[in-house]
């Protein structure tokens, strides 16, 4: 019997990066999978390799969140695990510089996507046959606690959404529901978003290696690194762990940035 | 259903401090059943009925040795038994650990001292010891070789009257990144987190609370179980195997990433 066999797994951003591999980890594990995104081409793909299913859904949507949350009830009856992946640094810039058009759009996906999914997923979780019970995850980043000067939306995102999980756990607390509500701090992982912007940084080698020298191990994360977390915090091995931030970054923030 | 008895760990060797009891017994327990081999120090003698008893349980892939982790003759007599018998170590758990409460102003320089040499210096000379060692057996197995301090919630947050034991406690939340980062730089693959458990029900646990218990504080240490409970987000107190499955995580491949991280397993108690 596989680790995940018999629940319901949802990854909002599901089409690439963390998501994608997320995806690729639960399914292995042997759970079913409902992933969200806009890249309908790329969602093609995950689901040919994987066997999960598509939703086409913007998580800032509040109705589109009803109609996915309806569609998950009456296809699976059930929600165990929702990784609140989806994020964006589309607009960002430094806070002398950003327009309100980016920054809206960046705390519209990072945070108040993620506040939706939370929400849409302790609802759903809350009325799981044989009682509320669920695991709840949220990509947040170390930047959360070491912050970008050129990326103040992202930062502030993913401050944010640290302490959104906090008050989501104790919440799951106060109504005695089985729900665990927890963070991910990846460092920088490395997604075809962050090879892209390395290729056409200008400088390709010393961008790769600026990524590659914020973490001491002298590397980006591979995805499939983050998916095993992921997949732990989905299984029952977390069961006692919530409200809590867990750190993946090859030691980035474990010391002085700089140093 | 967990990934209890995923084989993930087979052919690697493990040590725990402090195996006999508690979160450590439970991390022996479940590196056995996913594969690994594992040698537990702790201060029982070697022919005691507690360690007959458990090697019987144990099986054949578990080993005992007697060790007092202050001690520096003492850790060096383990890594003898663990060259001899294995070879090699891929994991190192250092539990071991007591707790000391009271008001400053009555406690002790004595036991001052004793906790420190216990929570603090038991950590540093296991890692001190087995740091040769650890970088040659890690460099043979995916992610590297894994340190797992185990710390506290009080290494993160402090309590009234738990002085002595929040200071070692966060001292260890504190060694772990540095070694972490020394490893990291230097290449060396070795992986080293801490873990903050809550409130877990272990033997330590309910001697601390039975002191409680007899300096008036509670009736009986039922109700300072339950009393802990009611104020802990997920309703209960946790399961040693529920600290055993983080360690399980730290310990595999999986975690191949994490170095320097915190692993806060409390049911939501440090988020309120």
């Amino acid at each position: 019997m596989k680790r995940l066999e018999g629940k319901v797994a949802l990854v909002t951003g599901g089409t690439s990066g963390i998501g994608a591999g997320a995806v690729h980890r639960l399914r292995a594990e042997g759970a079913k999978v409902v992933f969200t995104g806009s890249n309908r081409s790329a969602a093609d793909e995950v689901c040919a390799a994987t066997g999960a299913e598509f939703v086409s859904h913007n998580v800032r949507d509040g109705a589109a969140w009803d109609a996915l949350s309806e569609r998950i009830e009456r296809d699976h009856g059930r929600l165990d695990f929702a990784f609140a992946n989806a994020g964006t640094e589309h607009g960002d810039g430094s806070v002398e510089d950003i327009t309100l058009d980016g920054w809206e759009n960046v705390i519209g996906v990072n945070q108040t996507g993620a506040m939706l999914t939370v929400q849409h997923a302790m609802r759903l979780m809350s009325r799981n046959p044989g009682g509320a019970a669920g695991s709840i995850l949220v990509n947040s980043s170390m930047n959360a606690h070491r912050a970008m000067g050129n990326f103040v939306a992202y930062s502030v995102s993913k401050a944010a959404v640290v302490a959104l999980v906090k008050s989501a756990a104790v919440h799951a607390g106060n109504r005695k529901y089985r729900i665990r509500v927890n963070a991910i701090l990846p460092g920088v992982v490395e997604t075809a978003l962050i090879r892209n912007l390395i290729d056409t940084s200008g400088d390709p080698t010393a961008t790769r290696a600026a990524y590659e020298g914020l973490s001491p191990l002298g590397r980006m994360a591979r995805v499939e690194e983050i998916a095993g977390l992921v997949a732990w915090f989905a299984s029952d091995e977390s069961q006692f762990v919530s409200g809590s931030e867990y750190v993946i970054d090859g030691a980035s923030t474990a010391g002085m940035m700089g140093v | 259903m967990s990934d209890l008895g995923s084989q993930r760990l087979k052919g690697r060797v493990a040590l725990v401090s402090g195996g006999l009891r508690g979160i450590g017994l439970a991390c022996v327990e479940r590196f056995l059943a996913e594969g690994a081999e594992v040698v537990l120090t702790d201060l029982e003698a070697e022919d005691g009925t507690l360690v007959g008893e458990t090697l019987g349980r144990l099986g054949q892939a578990a080993s005992y040795v007697r060790a007092n982790v202050t001690s520096e003759e003492d850790w060096e007599a383990v890594l003898d038994a663990v060259t001899r018998r294995h070879g090699k170590l891929h994991i190192l758990v250092n539990n071991a650990g007591i707790d000391l409460t009271g008001p400053i102003a009555e406690t002790s320089l004595e036991g001052w001292r004793r906790i420190m040499s216990i929570n603090v210096d038991g950590v540093f000379l296991g890692v001190r010891t087995f740091v040769p060692l650890m970088a040659a057996s890690g460099a043979e197995v995916a992610g590297g070789a894994s340190i797992i301090n185990v710390s506290s919630i009080m290494g993160l947050v402090g309590l009234s009257e738990v002085s002595g034991y929040n200071a070692s406690k966060g001292a260890v939340r504190l060694f772990t990144k540095s070694i972490a980062l020394e490893f990291a730089e230097k290449k060396m693959p070795i992986r080293a987190n801490s873990l903050h458990p809550g409130f877990v029900v272990t033997p330590l646990l309910k001697e601390g609370f039975q002191r409680w218990v007899d300096k008036g504080v509670a009736e009986k240490p039922q109700d300072l179980v339950d009393l802990m409970s009611s104020r802990t987000p997920i309703g209960r107190l946790a399961d040693p195997s529920e600290l055993a499955s983080a360690a399980f995580f730290l310990a595999s491949s999986d975690s191949s990433y994490m170095t320097g991280a915190e692993l806060v397993i409390d049911g939501g108690w440090t988020a309120q």
